[in-house]
């Protein structure tokens, strides 16, 4: 029943066309930069592969929390930790389109915004908040954990609301409804990440301490970057309703200064109305269309049928 | 105890694919039996492994187990009932020290702490990894990880314990001190599947033949294993 | 969540087209479906079809296809309140708040361009291997070094799925309860043990990678610059898989005309 909220994968047709742009827009450039911040050395290659399918399959491992629901990881924060935020990204990137392009798991067009919500926020917030919690709880042995913990928690609720703005602007939903549905839900979600990404680094970490090391210093490498980025995707973000093609904002207002009738009335008066009388009536011409499309389905079936049985009877001689 | 330990009844299962794994299985053993389920690869023979504690759900046909058919509601218990391991030891082993994964079962099943230790204790001690149970999982060797793997079923004090590919991937010194291993639980219900005909042999009593989904023979090990005709015809090899 | 693969094995026209026109084809008809004005209604029937009949050259299955593309639908729940806050004419009044028409309309006219949308989409994936798919992104601009990773990844995916699979099933198979007592254990421990399993995932696929890496230097790795030898585009290939291009233009410009009337 919570099917959509639990999931942050928007499929096609729930951001609009220009919001869908510019998502891409963003998620080009940052992972632009994150390919070339990340330098991919030659050794980086099969290790940001095998580990984009190794966080693919860790999204399967769950926990059962209560009544039939369970807690699972997105993973973001996880690979931003073991890994840095910037080649993190690029593990998510995989992740991403591959879920899109083999499962069907999130849209094509709408894939702009996926990325930046589940590769690109969900490292960088993750890795920030892990960053400075960190700093701020040095005195204790496992005040990284506790950091990773809230790292992971925050990310999962950020990226949230980036979605529920993204359906917002593009007026496939009320912000007042999905912004407060969406942050109450992935607060609770993101108690299951915070939970098995702790897990998942203690057991690392006792295993093989080189890989996990909660006393090095952090990279500051592309910091300026993220900062920098960060600002631009807010910037870009709340500015889209002007490109949005939601007509409650926008069209209100040229209703009302007489601007829209005239922009309707110009292009399309080439076929008057009285060649296709039937037309007119919105009802009549949806069942015509109706019919003249299944009438079309139906004679392509039929062909493609002949053809072939008559490209098989042709190879059987 | 007059019920059976394990009685199969026309199981059949279809995977997703459409391949079908299981094709009318009726199996009866008894309490105390040591069997050997052999068979080629893609016989079925993990697919009917999984059906035993409810992995795979039986699409038609039934499982019973120690007097209890397999349900939603009796799931729970068989589980505990039967201690299964999997051929791969690294995938059994998912806590940082052998005592955390020894722990699991009995910790599962809502035991207090201190009969938690004792378990842990106990089976540690019977495969004989007493000195283990600090110790990183993951940097075990194979035969190490494999002992490991059934202590963590045997803390649960199972009555059955199903056994897949126990021996696989082993030295010959590992080999060896497991199969003697195996040979001390002669109180329990055992169901080995494997390719290793010897381990079959001198482990189990009796052996059933799996192909293409179904049993094709079952009957005494030392007669059926030794039979060059019939391992032959179904891609095994007889123990020498 | 447990998806399955898309890839639809046939031998079609469909399946044969160059996998590069395919893919510029299948984002054209998307946004021209998704372009759809509001308030369209005939449209809708003539895209299905146009999406139906390429299924039936594809040898895909209209029902099927129609079915895998109602699967991301449950995500409508999201667009509900549209319905209510649309400002339009009422409709009905359900428990207090007023459906409008506009935003029924709305709320409908979402559904239909996801579920065609899917549609579109899996035309693509339900007829091209993803090794195709890969090699078409990568020859319209893909960056090497990403289409490497992303081709080692769908490389491990099965296996490290079968591992995730065999942890889960070793995990159930030792999650007995006591005849008569609780079960379960603490929720946070049930926590610890789930991200245990993740990490025990994460270190045998970095140790994976250093073999990976091995066996790849061993084949010339980084040594030379592998070149894709660009192939132009099949004329033929190029105008099949421009028919539906310009099919959904014709709609959306039809469509067009038939609102303004």
């Amino acid at each position: 029943m919570f099917g959509p909220f639990l999931a942050l994968h928007i499929p096609d047709g729930f951001l609009d066309i220009p919001v869908s742009l510019v998502g891409w827009l963003l998620a080009v450039m940052f992972i632009g930069i994150a390919l070339r911040e990340m330098r991919p050395a030659e050794r980086e290659v099969p290790l940001i592969g095998t580990l984009a399918a190794f966080i693919f399959a860790a999204q399967m491992i769950n926990f059962p929390v209560a009544g039939g629901t369970s807690g699972h990881l997105i993973g973001g924060t996880l690979a931003a930790i073991l890994l840095g935020p910037w080649a993190a990204a690029i593990v998510m990137t995989c992740v991403v389109a591959i879920q899109a392009l083999i499962f069907q798991d999130g849209g094509l067009i709408v894939m702009g915004f996926n990325l930046v919500n589940m590769a690109i926020i969900t490292p960088f917030v993750g890795y920030a908040v892990y960053h400075w919690g960190r700093k701020l709880l040095t005195h204790s042995t496992r005040g990284w954990l506790v950091a990773a913990a809230v790292g992971a928690w925050a990310s999962v609720v950020a990226a949230a609301a980036a979605c529920a703005l993204q359906l917002a602007v593009s007026g496939t939903s009320a912000l007042k409804v999905v912004l407060p549905a969406m942050l109450g839900v992935h607060a609770v979600i993101g108690l299951g990440e915070a939970l098995i990404t702790v897990g998942a680094l203690a057991f690392i970490q006792q295993t093989r301490p080189d890989l996990v090391d909660p006393e090095a210093p952090v990279p500051a490498r592309g910091s300026s970057w993220i900062a920098a980025g960060l600002a631009v995707a807010l910037v870009v973000t709340l500015l889209s309703p002007l490109a949005s093609a939601s007509p409650d904002g926008l069209e209100r207002v040229a209703e009302d200064q007489g601007f829209l009738e005239t922009a309707r009335d110009a292009p399309y008066e080439i076929i008057p109305d009285y060649l296709i009388p039937a037309i007119d009536n919105e009802a009549v011409a949806t069942i015509a269309a109706g019919v003249i499309g299944v009438a079309v389905v139906a004679t392509v079936g039929y062909g493609t049928a002949a053809l072939r049985k008559r490209r098989d009877s042709r190879a059987a001689q | 105890m007059d019920h059976a330990a394990i009685e199969i009844a026309n199981l059949s299962f279809r995977y997703p694919d459409g391949h079908l794994a299981l094709d009318d299985i009726s199996l009866h053993i008894a309490p105390g039996e040591k069997v050997a389920l052999v068979g080629p690869n893609g016989s079925g023979k993990s697919t009917l492994l999984l059906h035993l504690n409810g992995v795979l759900r039986a699409q038609s046909g039934t499982v019973v187990v120690e007097g209890e058919p397999l349900t939603d509601a009796t799931i729970g218990r068989i589980r505990a009932w039967i201690g299964m391991t999997f051929q791969n030891p690294d995938d059994q082993l998912f806590s940082p020290r052998v005592r955390q994964d020894v722990a699991f079962g009995p910790l599962h099943m809502g035991l207090q702490e201190a009969e938690v230790d004792a378990r842990v204790t106990q089976a540690l001690a019977a495969v004989g990894l007493s000195d283990f149970a600090d110790r990183i999982s993951f940097h075990l060797s194979v035969g190490e990880k494999k002992r490991v793997a059934l202590a963590t079923v045997l803390s649960m004090a199972p009555r059955i314990l199903v056994l897949d590919e126990p021996t696989s991937g082993l030295d010959p010194r590992a080999r060896r001190s497991l199969i003697e291993l195996l040979k001390t639980f002669t109180d329990k219900t055992i169901v080995v599947s494997t390719h290793d005909i010897r381990l079959a042999y001198e482990l189990c009593s009796r052996a059933v033949v799996l192909d293409s989904g179904r049993v094709v023979a079952d009957g005494p090990a030392e007669r059926l294993l030794t039979d060059a005709d019939l391992m032959e015809r179904h891609g095994l090899e007889t123990p020498w | 969540m447990l998806l399955r693969e898309r890839f639809w094995s046939a031998d079609s026209p469909l399946h044969r087209l160059d996998a590069r026109v395919k893919l510029i084809a299948t984002l054209l008809v998307m946004l021209g479906i998704l372009s759809t004005p509001e308030g369209a209604w005939p449209a809708y029937p003539l895209l299905w079809a146009l999406l139906a009949s390429l299924a039936i050259v594809g040898e895909l299955g209209v029902g099927r296809m129609a079915r895998w593309g109602a699967v991301s639908l449950p995500f409508a729940l999201a667009a509900v309140p549209l319905v209510f806050t649309v400002p339009g004419d009422p409709v009905v009044t359900v428990a207090g708040l007023t459906v409008t028409d506009a935003g029924l309309s709305r709320f409908i006219t979402i559904l239909l361009k996801s579920w065609l949308a899917a549609q579109a989409a899996l035309l693509l994936t339900m007829t091209t291997p993803f090794t195709e798919l890969l090699a078409a992104l990568g020859a319209l601009g893909l960056p090497p070094s990403l289409r490497l990773i992303i081709g080692l990844m769908y490389r491990y995916l099965t296996i490290l799925m079968d591992e995730a699979q065999c942890l889960l099933r070793a995990r159930a198979a030792r999650s007995g309860t006591a005849e008569q007592g609780k079960t379960g254990g603490r929720l946070v421990w049930r926590a610890q043990v789930a991200g245990g399993m993740v990490g025990n995932l994460f270190l045998r696929s970095y140790e994976r990678s250093e073999r990976v890496y091995a066996a790849m230097l061993a084949r010339g790795y980084g040594r030379r610059e592998t070149a894709m030898p660009r192939q132009p585009l099949p004329r033929r290939d190029v105008l099949l898989g421009s028919i539906p291009v310009v099919v959904v233009v014709s709609i959306q410009f039809l469509a067009r005309v038939w609102l303004s009337r």
